[in-house]
């Protein structure tokens, strides 16, 4: 237990390469699929059921980093010449992330079952593999590591839209691969320059992320390694205007990929800021507070008015993302305590409803082969529990109170307006509200209200108890997050106060004692 | 009492839960509805448990002394968020709790809501009762509604009002969009939610700015907060106008009044039952009572409520005239709620937060009476709504004739029924508060007079003169069941006698009763200047007399145009045909909105419009955006094409240069080597005659 304890990250993080091992050995017989698809679902399970301890004991004083406060921490050396660090720790924001990806992962593989019927092994191969990057890029405190972990996603991902996607899957695997690449390239440079400054600095060769926090960096050089990131981050995200490989490989994609790419991926651009940008490089961020205050706003609202007019269920459902990472790095950005909060929130948010919004589009695809809004009307007749899930998503998604979004989008309202020089982005972000409940629901209306003319919907299957056990646990996080938030953000208050006490130092403080630590 | 009164939205709830929850169960594994029996015992199960408990709540709530009318119950915290700087430079925890109140005036609200609620479950026991597929989804719905709603009076603070604001909007899109298979409804119901949500957006904002100035979104400590910062009244555009004015919108989007009104006559594609509850007695109220809550605001910013009475009085105006001139029965009270609405706001605007709620409470009997009357019309004619097609209904209905003829007397304000005492409230106030004016009254008076004109109309076409039945619908004319009719009688019941709460002081028979109960709600309020004029009794009799006489006016010429000489009404619209079509036509403010905000238009039209800029920026993210994308991408092809072909002609050419070279080489030596050994000794003889020649010619 103790061993278990004392490696969880690492455990955490590698347990999908079992998944892979066994899935590899397996023997290649034709009829073995459903072995595949069990072990899959299998590993992913216990992937997610190992990852719980990390909420469990996040508090226990025995894993406190006394020097970071980071938590699980692991150290070892890697490579030496360097001075690159196997270490890998979280914090609050970071455990939200491990178990959002966990449970989206197991969620995203079970919800493949009826879905994939070509190259099985290989699918699921690339799946847990993509687990593996995910985990690693939340769970690294050396910048090498991290972009190593950084690098590791894209290859399956790439493989995921290239070979499983749909009819232009070539293209927009490509796309996706490149453009991200790009932004990659940029970070890389970004780390590079940190690393160096470090050790003109220091004196030492090292990638430790929290030492880069204390590093000081003069403005000019804050800005420039801040526009590197930022390339990096805000096509990863993705922002304004860097978002048109999104819909691309949303469309293209497989359902499981969507759920993936929207859950989880797009948050690595968004951890990657509060992770990264805000903390090490606070200057600048504040520097270019504006300008990127604009680039969210435009992205709300440019994303809504997008979304509204698609013909594709998933390129609306895409755009809608780029609506709401806007939300999302509005809070960010602003980096008030509130707005942060709730920013990182938006992040879970996100992945839950638009995670559950394309395995909802997943399910009508699955079963008439069209994504195309006009085909499909008065579909609650036939499929009520269906309509019940996806009116419960398309609330949670347009921010109905009582439901996860709304606390997001409130908080970063809130604490955007706080902020007495920026307070009116947060009217122009609100707007975004108003859009949203036009664009989902007439989204939702087109689909499910109606007559239900179409002779081909009219036979259309309501869901199956596997797909019906996709959504619970969304469903109840949903209602969870909206009910009760203080659960998630008990675990924010802590590290979110060290990074507002970075872009902001002194504003807030004295801080109020609320960092909640259990004995 | 003190530490149950939050379980009356709570009954609600788990009526939903087991309506909704048990018949879609049901309803997947079996594909069998739920008994119908099962569904509206539980539906109406809970709503008379609430009743009662409100009821209970009520009385122990008057035993106290008026000044301890409040009860406050945290149930648990909602949202505990890290520190916010707020205007003053302090720092407040971003604190919101999951808490109740229950004073004065969430009583009287939650009396209105399970009490006239109650009855229309009932009622829609027997309206529904041919609904198959349907039946649990509307109980369903109905039970989440009056949970929504209760939430929202009871809630102690901004934020929890709106979880409940916002869910009677989603109850009322699920229910305005009840009949699945209708397109209409469904826009109905979406644009009820968007038009709503244009309104949600200002009083979301305004939540912003309570929290940033006050700290806190509980109602106390705002309004302590108020009074506080803000002792006496602010001056125009300042903070506490601009908090004013942002919620004041968000009231105008869910209590329909200009320019947000539009949603509320369309939302009639909902059930009746759903009209008379939702679109009437209840959640279009929502926003009257918000800003009676915020009265402590309102009172400090009179600017503001100068504007609420005008958008008020303007909207009862408005929708009063549109009401006139409708052909369809649940549109014609459509526009009646909106300009009894008008009314309340009004009355709000003068600074008669009382005399609102008092109307509020009046006109949810008399005008949810009225709708389910008509639902009793409509359910009797197989879903006739025109009115034009009905007429002389009164001898197979007349229950429902009389009850609905005690609510438009009610509504029309003869004098000793429910309201005859509200809107002469209001009218007074009108004119003698200090915040009121000669014109608010005069508009008030002339919409009382043609409320009273349409009203009566209503009824004469309805139910008296010729019959305009279609033969086969007048042979299956039939009164309804009494599940549905004794809700009628007893909401009728209740439309003569609630008025009688709030007997004006000028009867002699002591203070205003309902007034007095309020007050302790509007204690944080600004009194500063509001004495009312103390005019004498005198003028109050005689400007009630003025609308008697108006109303009963309004009463004379519908029955001179609807019932005696109908010649005259259609001589009269001919002569004024314009401005009857573009009464009609409900002033053309629905396809103006379509025009400036949903569709636009096609040449310079095309600027406005949301979908025109949706369907401009795909274009422009698909071409531009992308593009650059795409054309980057076709750069770096053209690029790689060029340095593709440099490579093959140019760098790969000197490489293969230097490959030639030596295979031109190559071939000249492979000559050389031909596998003969004489040929070899040959070059052997003549290498070894070079050498030695060349040691000889160097002198060695």
């Amino acid at each position: 237990m103790s061993f278990f304890m004392e490696n969880i990250l690492t455990i955490v993080c590698f347990f999908p390469l079992l998944g892979v091992v066994l899935i590899v050995l397996w023997p290649r017989r034709e009829g073995q699929e459903d072995a595949v698809r069990w072990i899959a679902n299998i590993v992913a399970f216990i992937g997610f059921l190992i990852s719980l301890p990390l909420i469990t004991l996040f508090n226990d004083a025995q894993y406190i980093d006394a020097d970071t406060g980071m938590r699980f921490v692991i150290r070892a050396n890697w490579i030496d010449a360097i001075g690159a660090q196997y270490s890998l720790g979280i914090d609050g924001i970071s455990m939200l992330l491990i178990l959002l990806t966990t449970l989206m992962g197991f969620i995203a593989i079970l919800s493949s079952w009826s879905a994939i019927k070509e190259r099985v092994r290989e699918y699921y191969c690339y799946f847990l593999l993509l687990q593996v990057g995910m985990l690693g890029v939340f769970m690294a405190l050396d910048f090498f590591l991290f972009y190593v972990f950084w690098e590791v996603m894209l290859v399956p991902m790439y493989f995921i839209i290239g070979v499983w996607g749909g009819p232009r899957k070539l293209y927009a695997a490509i796309k996706f691969f490149l453009y991200t690449l790009a932004g990659s390239v940029l970070l890389l440079l970004g780390i590079l320059a940190l690393y160096f400054y470090h050790h003109s600095v220091t004196g030492v060769w090292s990638f430790d992320i929290l030492a880069m926090q204390q590093l000081g960096i003069p403005a000019d050089l804050q800005w420039w390694i801040f526009l590197a990131l930022f390339l990096g981050f805000a096509i990863k995200v993705p922002m304004f205007p860097f978002h048109t490989w999104l819909p691309d490989a949303h469309v293209e994609a497989p359902t499981a990929g969507s759920v993936i790419l929207a859950a989880i991926l797009l948050k690595m651009g968004t951890y990657g800021f509060v992770r990264l940008s805000l903390p090490i490089l606070p200057q600048a961020s504040m520097d270019f507070l504006k300008f990127l205050l604009v680039l969210c706003v435009i992205g709300i609202i440019y994303g809504a008015l997008v979304a509204m007019m698609q013909q594709d269920m998933k390129k609306l459902v895409a755009y809608s993302s780029v609506s709401h990472l806007g939300f999302c790095m509005l809070g960010v950005f602003i980096a008030t305590p509130v707005a942060l909060e709730g920013g990182i929130l938006q992040m879970i948010n996100h992945g839950i409803s638009t995670g559950a919004l394309f395995l909802i589009v997943g399910i009508i695809y699955e079963r008439r082969h069209t994504r195309m809004i006009a085909d499909f009307g008065g579909l609650s007749q036939n499929m009520p529990v269906f309509a019940v899930v996806f009116l419960i998503m398309t609330l949670s998604s347009i921010g109905m109170p009582a439901l996860n979004g709304f606390i997001g989008e409130y908080m970063v309202l809130q604490g955007v307006f706080a902020d007495p020089v920026y307070r009116l982005w947060a009217v122009f972000g609100a707007v975004g509200i108003v859009l949203g409940a036009a664009y989902m629901l007439w989204f939702y209306q087109r689909v499910m209200f109606g007559p239900l003319d179409n002779p081909e919907n009219q036979n259309l299957s309501d869901l199956n108890l596997r797909e019906v056990a996709t959504f619970v646990p969304l469903i109840i996080l949903a209602f969870w997050i909206g009910l009760y938030p203080n659960t998630f953000l008990d675990y924010l208050h802590e590290p979110v106060n060290q990074i507002v006490e970075r872009v902001r130092p002194g504003e807030f403080s004295p801080l109020p004692a609320q960092a909640v630590v259990r004995e | 009492m003190r530490n149950y009164f939050w379980l009356i939205p709570l009954f609600p709830l788990l009526g939903f839960i087991l309506n909704g929850g048990f018949g879609l169960w049901q309803v997947a594994r079996t594909g069998n509805r739920p008994a119908k029996p099962f569904v509206y015992c539980v539906a109406c199960g809970s709503i008379l448990l609430s009743l009662l408990l409100s009821l209970s709540c009520f009385i122990a709530l008057l035993q106290l002394d008026p000044h301890d009318r409040v009860w406050e119950f945290e149930l648990f915290s909602w949202i505990h968020g890290p520190a916010l700087q707020t205007v003053t430079g302090d720092l407040a925890n971003f604190h919101v709790s999951w808490g109740f109140q229950l004073d004065p005036l969430s009583a009287v609200m939650i009396l209105v809501v399970t009490g006239v609620g109650f009855l229309i479950h009932v009622y829609s026991i027997g309206y529904m009762a041919d609904e198959e597929e349907g039946f649990y989804r509307f109980f369903a719905y109905m039970n989440l509604f009056m949970f929504m709603m209760l939430t929202l009076v009871l809630a102690n603070n901004y934020l929890l009002m709106f979880v409940g604001w916002e869910g009677v909007g989603l109850c009322s899109y699920l229910l305005i969009g009840y009949y699945i298979d209708k397109k209409s409804a469904g826009d109905a119901a979406k644009k009820a939610f968007v038009v709503n949500r244009i309104g949600d957006f200002a009083f979301i904002i305004g939540m912003l700015m309570i929290f940033t100035y006050f700290g806190s979104l509980d109602f106390t400590e705002v309004f302590d907060g108020v009074e506080e910062m803000f002792p006496t009244p602010e001056t125009l555009w300042g903070p506490l106008c601009w908090i004013a004015l942002l919620l004041f919108i968000g009231a105008a989007g869910k209590s329909a009044q200009i320019p947000l009104f539009v949603w509320l006559p369309d939302a009639m594609e909902g059930p009746t039952p759903v009209s008379a509850l939702i679109h009437a007695a209840t959640m279009v109220t929502a926003g009257v009572y918000m800003v009676a809550r915020s009265s402590a605001i309102y009172s400090r910013a009179p600017d503001v409520l100068f504007i609420v009475a005008v958008v008020g009085i303007c909207t009862a105006l408005l929708a009063a005239s549109i009401a006139m001139f409708q052909q369809d029965i649940k549109r014609v009270l459509a526009y009646s709620t909106v300009s009894q609405l008008g009314y309340m706001f009004a009355a709000l605007g003068v600074g008669a937060a009382a005399a609102g709620i008092f109307h509020l409470m009046t006109h949810a009997f008399f005008k949810a009476l009225l709708f389910l009357g008509s639902g009793s019309v409509i359910a009797a004619l197989h879903h006739e709504q025109d009115m034009r097609k009905m007429g002389g209904l009164k001898k197979y209905l007349p229950r429902t004739w009389w009850t609905m003829g005690i609510a438009t007397l009610a509504i029309a304000g003869v004098p000793g029924l429910a309201g005859f005492f509200s809107k002469d409230e209001i009218l007074w106030r009108s004119f003698s508060n200090p915040e009121g004016h000669l014109v608010f009254w005069l508009v008030g008076v002339l919409v009382a007079g043609m409320t009273a004109f349409y009203m009566m109309r209503m009824m004469f076409l309805t139910f008296h003169g010729e019959e305009r039945l279609s033969p086969e619908v007048a042979s299956h004319v039939h009164e309804s069941p009494s599940v549905m009719t004794v809700p009628l009688v007893i909401l009728a019941v209740g439309s003569v006698f609630v008025g009688y709460l709030g007997l004006p002081a000028w009867l002699g028979l002591g203070p205003n009763v309902f007034e007095q109960f309020l007050e302790p709600a509007f204690e944080t309020s600004y009194h500063g200047a509001g004495e009312s004029v103390h005019a004498a009794h005198s003028t109050e009799i005689l400007l009630t007399l003025v609308s008697v006489a108006l109303a009963g006016l309004g009463i004379y010429l519908a029955y001179q145009f609807f019932l005696k000489h109908k010649e005259k009404a259609a001589r009269l619209r001919e002569r004024f045909s314009g401005l009857h079509s573009i009464i009609y036509n409900k002033y053309y403010v629905d396809e103006a909105y379509d025009f400036l905000f949903v569709s636009g238009g096609t040449g310079w039209g095309r600027f406005f419009g949301a979908k025109n800029w949706g369907r401009f920026l795909s274009a422009f993210d698909n071409n531009v955006v992308d593009g650059a994308v795409n054309n980057s991408a076709a750069m770096t092809k053209f690029v790689a094409w060029v340095s593709g072909r440099v490579d093959i002609h140019f760098v790969d050419r000197i490489v293969n240069l230097v490959a030639e070279t030596f295979e031109f080489f190559s071939t000249v030596l492979r000559k050389i080597q031909t596998g003969l050994v004489q040929r070899y000794a040959l070059f052997f003889v003549i290498g070894i005659i070079l050498v030695i020649s060349f040691y000889l010619y160097m002198g060695v």
